[in-house]
């Protein structure tokens, strides 16, 4: 059933109880062409452009636990691409720019708000290094622009501008097309928008093991409802995928760490942008619901319990305090975290692994929501054709030997 | 909050401590190719249970330490000196 408001208007005629299922729940088959194992955004959306850009639609996506409730749930909703490197700049934009319609694309409003990006600089160093990362984000393409202190007032006049501010406000810089995005309505409109080519979505099924024939490659997956064949098999797990490497018999560059988030209690419109301070390592907007939405450092040590730890948050509170001194007396209503894949120059895995058969997307480690319709199209791409996505060749696996890295560390802006 | 048993401070405060990752990783000989060093430098078991990491008390005596805990409950199973094979509970 298309969404629209005509249908809005016949529900009230029907008490609104002529809604069907967003998506179906089927029984999964003996045999599909692609399984996906990871039923969050990534997942979903590799699902949805098999089915929509390359006709495949003999797939299923196989979730442990419910759509969307890893990572996809448990971040800050922030959609950017202000990277440093091409590469990156190519792979971000193109998600950005799919961002931009995809309500559209899927008949789902995904909330997309292009309320911009601002990253903060407290020091004459901070302005030079902001200067050159915005050159060279223009010669990409990307919308980056360099803003004045009074300019930062005027997009966040919370912020503590005065100049014996702990962390001084110089000036800063903006990508305007940056925002945030329903991070729910996100994974839900893939679904629903693959279920309807005929994706098949199996939630509560765990992929205990993997089916391998005589030479060593993937043929399907155990999960706890019985054998799953399949043509070929990818992982779109994030900070599980060195658990389900194992399992296929091979290693990944990757450490999962908690990354905490929190929301304090609604209050009315207060902050109409994204705000980042690389001094605090600290980044806050305002949810649609007039929650702070606060984000800030990894808790750094390996972790899989999806909880933050307290120093950390008292840390990332008392810099969000330092910077916006009126949310003092907000009370924080809702903290949790995030199993994030972190490999070393802090960019994406999206190709074939070591087994054959198998391919992944993973590492996006802190940024994967912004990169939803990217890692989608790009993992799509290599499942249908066995070759990788153009826009996905520098991200491989192999460069971790050949030393040829994206270190996108700076351009994140964040201590890690 | 985790409580760590420092093996000169003893019992402190996780905020005294800094992580330095997995340990006993055995450094390859100088003929290694450029896979065997990439696999050296980057890749980890990354264990979803029991992981043997080095911890150090930055804010204490300073010393570096082995710490087997448990990336889900966080639980510390052992600790033993940078010089030590794991050994007793956490083997």
């Amino acid at each position: 059933m298309k969404y629209s408001a005509l249908a809005l208007l016949r529900g009230a005629l029907a008490a609104q109880r002529n809604w069907a299922q967003a998506w179906r729940s089927p029984e999964p088959r003996a045999s599909y062409d692609v399984v996906i194992v990871g039923g969050g955004g990534h997942g979903l959306a590799a699902a949805y452009y098999l089915a929509k850009n390359h006709g495949v639609t003999n797939v299923a996506v196989i979730e442990r636990g419910w759509l969307g409730g890893g990572n996809t749930g448990r971040n800050t909703t922030v959609v950017r691409s202000n990277y440093l490197f091409p590469e990156s700049a190519r792979l971000y934009d193109f998600a950005l720019r799919l961002y931009e319609d995809l309500g559209r694309e899927l008949n789902f409003n995904v909330m997309l708000s292009q309320r911009g990006h601002l990253m903060l600089a407290h020091s004459r160093h901070d302005l030079e290094s902001m200067s050159r990362w915005v050159n060279t984000m223009q010669m990409h393409g990307i919308d980056a622009a360099l803003v004045s202190r009074e300019e930062v007032g005027a997009f966040a006049p919370a912020l503590d501008l005065s100049p014996a501010a702990r962390l001084p406000v110089l000036g800063g810089f903006r990508q305007a097309r940056a925002g945030t995005a329903r991070h729910d309505a996100v994974a839900w409109g893939y679904a629903r928008a693959a279920s309807a080519l005929g994706v098949d979505l199996i939630q509560e099924c765990e992929v205990t093991g993997f089916l391998k024939d005589g030479a060593g490659g993937v043929t399907g997956v155990e999960t706890a409802r019985g054998p799953i064949r399949a043509g070929r098999v990818a992982l779109a797990a994030a900070g599980h995928s060195s658990v389900l490497a194992r399992l296929a018999g091979f290693r990944l560059p990757v450490t999962s760490y908690a990354l905490q988030a929190m929301v304090t209690e609604p209050v009315k419109p207060r902050l109409d942008t994204v705000v980042i301070s690389p001094g605090t390592g600290v980044y806050v907007s305002q949810s649609d619901k007039g929650e702070m939405v606060i984000g800030g450092s990894l808790d750094l040590f390996a972790s899989y319990a999806q909880r933050g730890s307290f120093a950390v948050m008292q840390s990332v509170l008392a810099g969000t305090l330092a910077l916006f001194p009126s949310f003092s007396r907000l009370r924080v209503m809702r903290q949790w975290a995030g199993i994030v894949d972190v490999v070393h120059d802090s960019s994406p895995i999206i190709g074939p692994t070591p087994v054959p058969g198998l391919y992944i997307n993973c590492g996006w480690g802190t940024g994967g929501f912004k990169a939803i319709p990217a890692g989608g199209w790009t993992l799509a791409h290599v499942l249908a054709t066995g070759r990788n996505h153009e826009l996905a060749e520098p991200f491989q696996l192999e460069r971790f030997a050949s030393g040829r890295f994206i270190d996108e560390a700076a351009a994140a802006g964040i201590a890690h | 909050m985790m409580l760590i048993t420092c093996p000169d401070c003893g019992p402190r405060d996780e905020a005294e401590f800094v992580c330095g990752g997995a340990t006993h990783i055995v450094r390859p000989p100088l003929t290694a190719s450029d896979a065997e060093w990439g696999e050296y430098l980057f890749y980890r078991d990354n264990p979803r249970g029991l992981l043997r990491e080095r911890w150090r008390h930055a804010y204490g005596c300073g010393q570096w330490f082995n710490v087997a805990r448990h990336t889900v409950t966080h639980a510390i199973v052992a600790v033993y000196r940078m010089t030590e094979t794991p050994g007793g509970a956490g083997a």
